[in-house]
């Protein structure tokens, strides 16, 4: 897609965003916005088909940080995994939105994760499967949060993907500086993230602006050196696009209520 | 009688599994040579993944691979499977229902030297307490390796304690076809039935025995399978017999004792005693001595049950 046309599917993202949250009255809406041009580029790259969502050789991609669900129940949305009647659903008993994603009930969806430092594990282990199984055209993605990094599960994958020369795989940071106690600086600094990335072995890209889906697709396309997976560190916003959620900590986990709404969308329209 | 551990023969048995089954992988944490996941290594280097000293690396991993096709199989201790990558095999692999082995060894108290620190004695209450988790404890080597081939056989997440001790690999009528979820019958009695599982199904058939000397005829029942339990079985022996024991290599808090307590309550009127360790840490020692010390010998068996029925 242009980028004309994923900037329209960003906006988009973040209205149903907005809608899901709002409906439900509960869900992390500031974490899912800082995410959406990194969701929505990377799922324009991989070879996906809503139709054959169990395709072995399809990508994968793991959301590590589970909580921003419902970017992810759009993106998935957009590209045709989910009825948007569901959103209606998000959070509610027996929806298949769950509060954060269970494999089990979306097909397209391929881990369960929410419990934070995890789903970087789990996709190293998916780009070991596809080496494996020579299964040399899957690649694996992952998004991760900053303050997720404080995990040190994290790091053991880390040290994995490089072991295992995981050329394949692709580990985004959502890096947004903000978690739910206040700014990663106060709660637990990450000190130099890429420089700690680049000493575990990967191929790192920083990216200044990680809502510039030109600079995005630049990262997710460069080459990286034979054995070497890839980090993108891409600086956000959390909150981005609605005024009064942006770099706010208080709208990690809170939904607007009817006025809020109106005005984000308001904010958002197309 | 020949003696073998249930780890050895997991070990041996994933080398068989591996020849017929090409989807089988397996991964360990820098304890192949302590599980035995050392002799698929040297089979199939290829197909060998070790994570380093990271066991919920290991197990997410794990989960990972089981979602390209892959049947993976992972060990390490009890206290670092069951105990360290608790919440990874709860919400990365259970939650979702990937097809994952968890494989344990160095289960209990009869780790012996080690001590307190690495004798896990709550992981089968940590693992059935898991929605939907199967838990099997085998009780010899011959059953530790059918239950490696139920495993692969079977679609869905499992949890597989093994033991470092060599014990009696059973021979004649004891040996009995291993089916999950079905409780084998390895001695018939009338008076008490004993539940047993692991190391201690051995223990509790020569309780048995020292019991038919002072004229008291036990059953003995070999629960591999602790989730999904026999509870059909269970419910025949208890109410055929009106006192049931169980014992156990594991705390009393959550383990064999209670799945069959659950099985039983408000179901059953019997006598019911929990013979294991009770609430407390294990320590160093011989294995035999520390499983003296927790009382988990025939002959202290066979006084405790003789004690319950008076």
């Amino acid at each position: 897609m242009s980028t004309a046309q994923l900037a329209a599917t960003c906006k988009q993202v973040r209205r149903d965003i907005i809608n899901m949250t709002a409906n439900a009255g509960s869900g992390h809406p500031g974490g899912s916005l800082s995410a959406v041009e990194l969701m929505v580029s990377v799922f324009d790259r991989m070879r996906i088909d809503a139709k054959k969502p169990h395709d072995e050789n399809r990508d994968r991609f793991v959301l590590s940080k589970g909580h921003s669900a419902p970017c992810y129940y759009a993106v998935l949305a957009h590209h045709g995994f989910i009825d948007r009647a569901e959103y209606a659903n998000f959070r509610q008993l027996h929806s298949i939105l769950q509060g954060h994603p269970d494999a089990k009930k979306i097909p397209g969806i391929d881990a369960s994760t929410g419990s934070l430092g995890q789903g970087c594990s789990i996709a190293v282990g998916m780009a070991l499967g596809a080496k494996h199984r020579g299964m040399s055209d899957v690649k694996v993605y992952t998004l991760l949060g900053d303050g997720e990094m404080q995990e040190g599960q994290i790091w053991e994958a880390c040290m994995a993907a490089a072991h295992y020369k995981l050329d394949n795989l692709t580990v985004i940071v959502d890096n947004n500086g903000l978690q739910i106690d206040g700014r990663n600086d106060e709660v637990m600094s990450l000190g130099d993230l890429a420089a700690k990335m680049r000493a575990f072995g990967f191929e790192v890209f920083e990216l200044a602006d990680g809502h510039d889906l030109d600079a995005i697709a630049a990262a997710l396309d460069a080459a990286v050196p034979a054995g070497k997976p890839k980090c993108i560190i891409a600086h956000t916003v959390k909150g981005k696009g609605v005024s009064f959620m942006e770099n706010q900590v208080g709208w990690h986990g809170k939904a607007p209520n009817e006025e809020q709404r109106a005005q984000a969308l308001k904010e958002l329209e197309g | 009688m020949e003696k073998i551990a249930t780890r050895e023969a997991y070990g041996k048995a994933l080398v068989e599994l591996g020849a017929q089954d090409a989807r089988v992988v397996v991964l360990d944490a820098d304890l192949a040579g302590a599980t035995q996941t050392k002799i698929f290594k040297a089979a199939y280097p290829d197909r060998f993944y070790n994570a380093g000293i990271a066991e919920a690396n290991m197990v997410n991993m794990a989960a990972g691979l089981s979602t390209m096709g892959l049947v993976p199989f992972c060990s390490s201790f009890a206290m670092f499977a069951a105990g360290r990558a608790y919440e990874q095999i709860r919400n990365s692999v259970a939650y979702p229902r990937f097809n994952v082995k968890v494989c344990a060894t160095h289960a209990g108290v009869s780790v012996g030297e080690d001590g307190g620190s690495h004798q896990c004695i709550e992981d089968i209450a940590l693992m059935r307490a898991i929605p939907g988790m199967t838990v099997i404890v085998p009780a010899d080597a011959n059953e530790a390796r059918a239950a490696t081939f139920a495993l692969a056989e079977f679609e869905g997440p499992a949890y597989m304690r093994l033991a470092r001790l060599a014990t009696p690999v059973f021979e004649g009528d004891m040996v009995k076809p291993f089916e999950l979820g079905k409780a084998n019958v390895l001695r018939e009695g009338k008076d008490v039935a004993v539940f047993a599982c692991g190391l201690m199904v051995s223990e509790a058939l020569e309780a048995a025995k020292i019991l038919a000397a002072d004229g008291i005829d036990a059953a003995v029942i070999n629960i591999h399978t602790i989730k999904p339990i026999d509870s059909e079985c269970v419910m025949k022996y208890a109410k055929q017999c009106g006192h049931v024991v169980t014992v156990e290599e594991h705390s009393t808090i959550g383990g064999l004792g209670d799945a069959v307590a659950d099985v039983l309550m408000g179901k059953v009127n019997c006598s019911f005693k929990k013979i294991g360790v009770e609430d407390r840490f294990g320590q160093s020692g011989k294995a035999a001595d520390v499983l003296r010390e927790y009382g988990l010998t025939a002959d202290q068996i066979a006084e405790n049950i003789k004690a319950s029925l008076s």
